[in-house]
């Protein structure tokens, strides 16, 4: 467990290194390719605007009414049962689907339980390590006219599943304590 | 699909405030939310910028197609029926390599390109080949070292450690694509055995 610790601290700074280093190598502007690209993420930090603010509002209007607390309790013993911890369960149904609104509920888990507690760290390994299988599905087989996915939604929905079940495990052995 | 659920919950949201005396809350609710959200994105400007801009460089100074070509080999065994040096094994792999870098943006355009030339190697049919719903498999289970949008919102609500969650990812990461191609590879035989 200490490994994944250390790689978590010195992973990035080594990369930043790493790439820097290798474009004096390559002679290229590191600074200006820097900015170039830099331009992207302001765009893409805006468009992900609506997305988050309608799935933002609906999960807080959700839970201020208490209808989630209610869905919560009635849960908690069937979840419990497998292991998963009930707040993370709404996260895990929505991630293949959509991940602009998996990414408002990350974000919800986060600001309600805190950024370094056990929900909040699981909610960030389950975003981080998967992907939203319907959009990936729609957006590929959609481009190219493929009309028979064949097994490949069950694959992805699997894989899946087994993605939630290896961030839970790892953050469990890691952070089970907090 | 998540045009039902978002309605879905809104909607029972309200209803469930209107029986439970919680309306004042809801209000409150719904222009706390919104403002929560936008915040949250101003604060991702920041990562996003960086991040980009440092994946910008190494794209241009070759550092993608260094990466590739080092998982050639893997790549090949994962991918038997796509034939050494065809296009598709080209994008296949820039692709995985783009998405290992949290680059979402510039993996799409690669991923559709690698679907293209996988189905001109299925005869141009419209079912989906075998390689293609593996391509799909280790895509959905998204290799990532890098979760650039997680770590963002993590330094935005003050984490003590917002990179804490980088070795937890790339093991869960790890794992779950390790299960995609086994479960791949099982619904392949599956099929294979039927005929």
């Amino acid at each position: 467990m200490q490994i994944i610790s250390a790689i978590s601290l010195w992973f990035i700074p080594v990369l930043i290194g790493f790439i820097l280093v290798y474009s004096v190598i390559k002679k290229v502007p590191a600074y200006e390719t820097f900015v170039e690209g830099g331009k992207e993420g302001i765009k893409m930090a805006v468009s992900i605007i609506p997305f988050l603010v309608g799935m933002m509002v609906a999960i807080s209007v959700f839970r201020a009414s208490g209808a989630l607390d209610y869905l919560m309790n009635f849960l908690k013993p069937i979840l419990e049962m497998v292991g998963i911890p009930v707040e993370v369960a709404p996260l895990a149904i929505i991630r293949p689907i959509s991940g602009n609104a998996a990414l408002g509920m990350t974000s919800d888990l986060i600001a309600e339980h805190g950024p370094d507690s056990f929900i909040g760290i699981l909610a960030s390994t389950i975003q981080g390590s998967t992907d939203t299988t319907f959009y990936v599905l729609t957006v590929y087989f959609g481009a190219v006219g493929i009309k028979k996915m064949g097994d490949a939604l069950k694959v992805g929905l699997l894989a899946d599943l087994a993605g939630f079940a290896a961030a839970i495990t790892i953050v469990t052995l890691m952070f089970g304590s907090k | 699909m998540v045009n039902y659920i978002w309605v879905f919950m809104t909607l029972i949201g309200l209803i469930f405030a209107a029986f439970n005396g919680t309306i004042a809350d809801v209000n409150e609710a719904v222009f706390k939310g919104a403002k929560e959200a936008v915040t949250l994105c101003i604060g991702l400007v920041s990562i996003l910028v960086f991040w980009l801009g440092m994946m910008r460089i190494a794209e241009k100074a070759g550092l993608l197609e260094v990466l590739a070509r080092l998982f050639r080999p893997l790549v090949k065994s994962l991918f038997p029926e796509v034939p050494a040096g065809h296009p598709a094994m080209g994008y296949i792999l820039s692709n995985m390599i783009a998405n290992l870098f949290g680059l979402g943006n510039a993996a799409t355009p690669l991923g559709i390109k690698a679907m293209e030339e996988l189905k001109r190697l299925n005869g141009g049919k419209d079912y989906a080949s075998r390689s293609m719903i593996t391509f799909l498999a280790i895509n959905t289970s998204s290799i990532t070292l890098i979760p650039t949008t997680v770590i963002a919102i993590r330094v935005t609500y003050n984490s003590a450690s917002p990179t804490e969650i980088v070795g937890p990812t790339i093991v869960a990461t790890f794992f779950s694509t390790i299960a995609a191609i086994m479960i791949d590879r099982y619904f392949y035989f599956r099929r294979s055995r039927k005929g």
